[in-house]
Formats: C-alpha cells, sequence, structure tokens
C-alpha cells in the first residue's frame, strides 16, 4: 500500500490540480483522498488501478470544497493555465481513462526559477514526491512549522505572482529543465542521515530522488539531459553499499569493495549515457554521467581510465564553467600528469577565489602535498580543511589522512 | 490579464542618465505592446536624495531604505503571466541596477469628483 501510495501521489495532485487550479485545496483533497483509501483499501483490497481510485476520490472532495466555499473564497488567483484546452468543469465527467498525465507541469512549476532553491526543493519534495512536510523539514534540518511556512509561502507565491501552471516551450526548455534536474540532483546528494523511526533517512531521500529521475525520463524520452540524471543517479546508488565502513568512516573511491557495486544499475546507466552522447551534445548531467560510469567500469582503481575521465572533464568544463568542476578535474590531471601537475590547477583555482570556505579545495591540496613529499604543507591544508568540515564522518577520515602522513 | 508593478533599480540618477535611454523609456509602451503586453501607467521619480521619509513623527531627508540603486520609478504592466511579466520587464533599458517584478493586488485611479 505504501508503494501505491509514493508511486501514485505525483499523478493524483497533478490531475487534482487540474480541475481546482490551486495547489492548496488540491494538496489538502488529496491528502484526504489518501486517508480514506487506508480504510477502504485494507477493507476491500488494493484496486487493481490505485492511481485511477485515489484521483477520482480526490476529485470528489475538491469538488465538495470548492463547492462550499464558494461563497467565501477572499483567496489568492487561480493556477494561470497558459492555452487550457477545456474548461476545468469538463475534468469532472471523465473518470478512469481519460485521467491526463500532468505531472510535468507541476515539476516545472515547483522549480520555477523565481522561486528560490531552497523553496524549489522543499516543494518539489512535498507536491511531486509526496513526502510529508515533517519529514521534508527533518532531511533539511529545519523544524516542521519552518518547512510548513516555507512551502506555504512558496505555494503563495506560484499563485499571487501568477507564475504559469504550465510546461516552458522551446525557448525555455534548456534552462528550465536544467534548473528540475539540479533540485532532483540536490534531493539525491543531500539529507541527512536520521536517527531513526519513520523520519527520512538520506537513503530514502535518494530513493525519491532516484524514482523522480526516472518518471522525469518516462515523460520525457527525448530529453538527453533527463537521462543523463537518471544515469548519474544509477551509478550513485550502484555504490551506495560501500561509501562508508562498518563504522559509518568514509572510504575513498580506491579504498571502496567494488565487488558490492551493484552492477546491473551501472549497466543500466551505461545503456542511457551511450544512447544519450550518440543522439547530439553532451550537456552536463550526461558528462557528469559519463565520468561517474568510466570510474564505476574499471575493475580495480589502478585500472581507472583516468585520460578519459580526463577528456570528459574538459568537455564538462566547456559546457559547465563551475570551479568544482574544475577542481575534480585537477585531480584527474594529477591523476594522468603526476600531482605536480595537478597542484598548478589547484593553486591557480585558490588564486582565484571562487572556492574560498569550501573544503574540498585544500584536501584535495593535501592530498597531493602529501604524494609529492611536502608533509608539513600538507599537514597544514588538512588541518585547514578539517576547520571547514562541518560532517562527523569527513572530519574523522581527514584527521585520520593527516594523522597518517610521515613527521 | 494580471497586472504587475516594476520597479526601477538605478545607481545612476534619473537627470543624468544618457538619452538612448530615455529614448528607452519612452519607447516601451509601443515595444511591450508589440510583445503582447500593455504599459497602464507610468511613475518617473525625482532622484532619491529630493524625497521626504516620514516614521511616525519623525521627518528624515532621503529615501526610507539607502540602497546602492535609487528607485527612479515604477510602471504598470498587464501580461499573461509571470514568465510574460518577466520578459516584458526585461525590455526596460537599465544602465546599472535591475527591476523588480511585483504582483499588483489592486489599480486604481481616483478621479477627482
Amino acid at each position: 500500500m505504501a508503494k501505491a501510495h509514493r508511486r501514485e501521489w505525483a499523478f493524483v495532485l497533478a490531475a487534482t490540480v487540474r480541475v481546482t487550479r490551486d495547489l492548496d485545496v488540491a494538496e489538502e483533497s488529496v491528502q484526504e483522498a489518501y486517508v480514506a483509501a487506508l480504510t477502504v483499501w485494507a477493507r476491500d483490497g488494493v484496486p487493481d488501478r490505485p492511481g485511477a481510485w485515489l484521483t477520482t476520490a480526490a476529485r470528489r472532495v475538491a469538488l465538495n470544497a470548492m463547492q462550499r466555499d464558494r461563497t467565501f473564497r477572499a483567496k489568492l488567483p487561480l493556477l494561470i493555465e497558459p492555452d487550457a484546452e477545456e474548461p476545468p468543469e469538463a475534468c469532472f465527467g471523465a473518470e478512469d481513462d481519460a485521467i491526463p498525465d500532468d505531472r510535468l507541469r507541476l515539476v516545472f512549476v515547483c522549480c520555477h526559477p523565481a522561486l528560490s532553491r531552497e523553496a524549489q526543493v522543499a516543494l518539489t519534495l512535498r507536491l511531486v514526491c509526496g513526502v510529508a512536510t515533517p519529514d521534508v523539514a527533518h532531511a533539511f534540518l529545519v523544524s516542521a512549522p519552518t518547512m510548513a511556512a516555507r512551502i506555504t509561502r512558496a505555494k503563495r507565491k506560484i499563485a499571487a505572482a501568477g507564475i504559469p501552471y504550465a510546461v516552458p516551450g522551446p525557448n525555455e526548455r534548456p534552462e528550465r529543465l536544467d534548473a528540475v534536474l539540479t533540485v532532483v540532483h540536490l534531493l539525491a546528494t543531500t539529507g541527512h542521515a536520521a536517527p531513526s523511526g519513520g523520519e527520512l533517512a538520506r537513503e530514502d531521500l535518494a530513493d525519491r530522488a532516484l524514482g523522480l529521475a526516472r518518471t522525469l525520463h518516462a515523460l520525457l524520452p527525448d530529453e538527453r539531459e533527463a537521462a543523463g540524471l537518471l544515469a548519474l543517479l544509477l551509478v550513485h546508488r550502484a555504490r551506495r553499499a560501500t561509501r562508508t565502513d562498518d563504522d559509518g568512516r568514509l572510504l575513498r573511491l580506491e579504498d571502496q569493495d567494488r565487488s558490492a557495486w551493484d552492477r546491473a544499475a551501472i549497466a543500466e546507466a551505461d545503456r542511457l549515457i551511450v544512447t544519450a552522447l550518440r543522439a547530439g551534445p553532451a550537456g552536463r548531467f550526461t558528462l557528469q554521467a559519463a565520468i561517474a560510469a568510466v570510474h564505476a567500469q574499471a575493475p580495480s582503481h589502478g585500472e581507472t581510465d583516468w585520460p578519459q575521465i580526463l577528456a570528459l572533464y574538459d568537455a564538462l568544463l566547456r559546457v559547465w564553467s563551475s570551479p568544482v568542476v574544475a577542481l575534480n578535474r585537477a585531480v584527474a590531471v594529477a591523476a594522468v600528469d603526476g600531482p605536480a601537475a595537478g597542484l598548478v590547477e589547484v593553486e591557480a583555482l585558490e588564486r582565484d577565489g571562487r572556492l574560498a570556505g569550501y573544503r574540498y579545495l585544500p584536501s584535495t591540496k593535501a592530498d597531493l602535498l602529501g604524494r609529492l613529499g611536502r608533509h608539513a604543507e600538507a599537514a597544514e591544508a588538512y588541518r585547514e580543511a578539517l576547520a571547514l568540515s562541518d560532517n562527523e564522518a569527513e572530519r574523522a577520515f581527514l584527521a585520520a589522512r593527516a594523522e597518517g602522513l610521515p613527521d | 490579464m494580471p497586472q504587475y508593478a516594476v520597479l526601477l533599480y538605478e545607481r545612476v540618477p534619473p537627470q543624468d542618465l544618457p538619452q538612448e535611454v530615455m529614448d528607452g523609456h519612452l519607447s516601451m509602451p509601443d515595444r511591450v505592446a508589440a510583445q503582447g503586453g500593455r504599459i497602464v501607467a507610468g511613475l518617473g521619480l525625482h532622484d532619491s536624495a529630493t524625497a521626504t521619509s516620514i516614521r511616525g513623527d519623525l521627518l528624515t531627508d532621503g529615501p526610507f531604505i539607502e540602497t546602492k540603486e535609487e528607485l527612479g520609478g515604477v510602471f504598470v504592466l498587464e501580461a499573461r503571466d509571470l514568465d510574460h511579466a518577466i520578459a516584458l520587464a526585461k525590455l526596460t533599458p537599465i544602465v546599472d541596477g535591475g527591476v523588480e517584478v511585483r504582483p499588483l493586488a489592486g489599480f486604481q485611479i481616483v478621479e477627482e469628483s
């Protein structure tokens, strides 16, 4: 039942927004429908088409709410739908077969650039993934009321400012899709480990993100970057079991047990990447996925195809001039041309200044200095990295590396 | 169509704006109309040094909030939705600053009776 719940949420909500043209009313109606389902399905079993059942129920709740409210709705404007094909009332007659898939509109609205990144992430988790607000709050280490307020503000902004409830046209599509993919990627890579018991754990968040990436790829089969993101998240997932050791300490790529990687997930990622690369110029998600895949394909760390990785980083930097990408490229340079060459790149980035306060800059520098035998400077750089780190597992890792340097 | 206020912020005071920029402001209604929107009204403000602010009983010389970029003007725009409003607002000639787009809760010109 929980599975049906998760899978159908976005579909049901989007189908309900179609008739309410109000995110709040739709959300409440869907929530009620899900609660009703708990009782009815427990008694009668899960229906063949849970999505259709839930949608019908939610729309019924919505219709009643809208009729009751007609007199005193001093509320925000209804969602603006450019090129709306049919009046909302017509949707009430259509049952199962005619329920259109509106999930894309929902996703694009939640990730609109007029909303802050924080708001995009919170709204996507709540409205597209259907995660309960307290769980969203926990994932981002804020209180439930704070997160509820953040989500309410975002919904208000959408209605009041007139953010159109629409899939962007071809001109805006690349930029808007990039925003959506960025949000999904953030969901997969952020989140904090929950203690236990019903709260959203980091793995659960990553699962939701992967599910959403799959949905996006299915709904946008011609968008190469959506395929690229899915591939990237699949490779992340494939290596999940080996990221930390039994004591929760972070393991470097070279120390991870590759036999424990999910080869099926990596193979699926490969297929997606190859198809995307063949279909046209590679975007940043496809390239990131390709880099992760090249790493994953090496039977051992020593057999990693670093020249291939460096070439991919060169391409990535051309489409995405991020200093973080440049730093990761410096690691590849060191692998291909030696630590001294890598250090030249890192020092250039230090002078550039955009990575000030980014802990991986001193930690990368420390690693390279260590390999060059410049141990005192390496120790200093590890100290700098430690001072910038706020994560237990990471700090332990850095401290251990600093300890391991000869005096 | 929904209405929006577009607030113009410029580092350069209004009296020092070059002629092309002034011409650009004057041609805004036509350029906005060409893209399916409508400028309903516009307010050109004198530079912020001419402002007087009132907080309770206290009078201050200057704008309410001191900012690097001064509030130079406001216009009312009709657009299909926020994306359209943003595209239209971007037509505003700005030398050094930017614009804010805010939805209107209402707009009314009070006729003299």
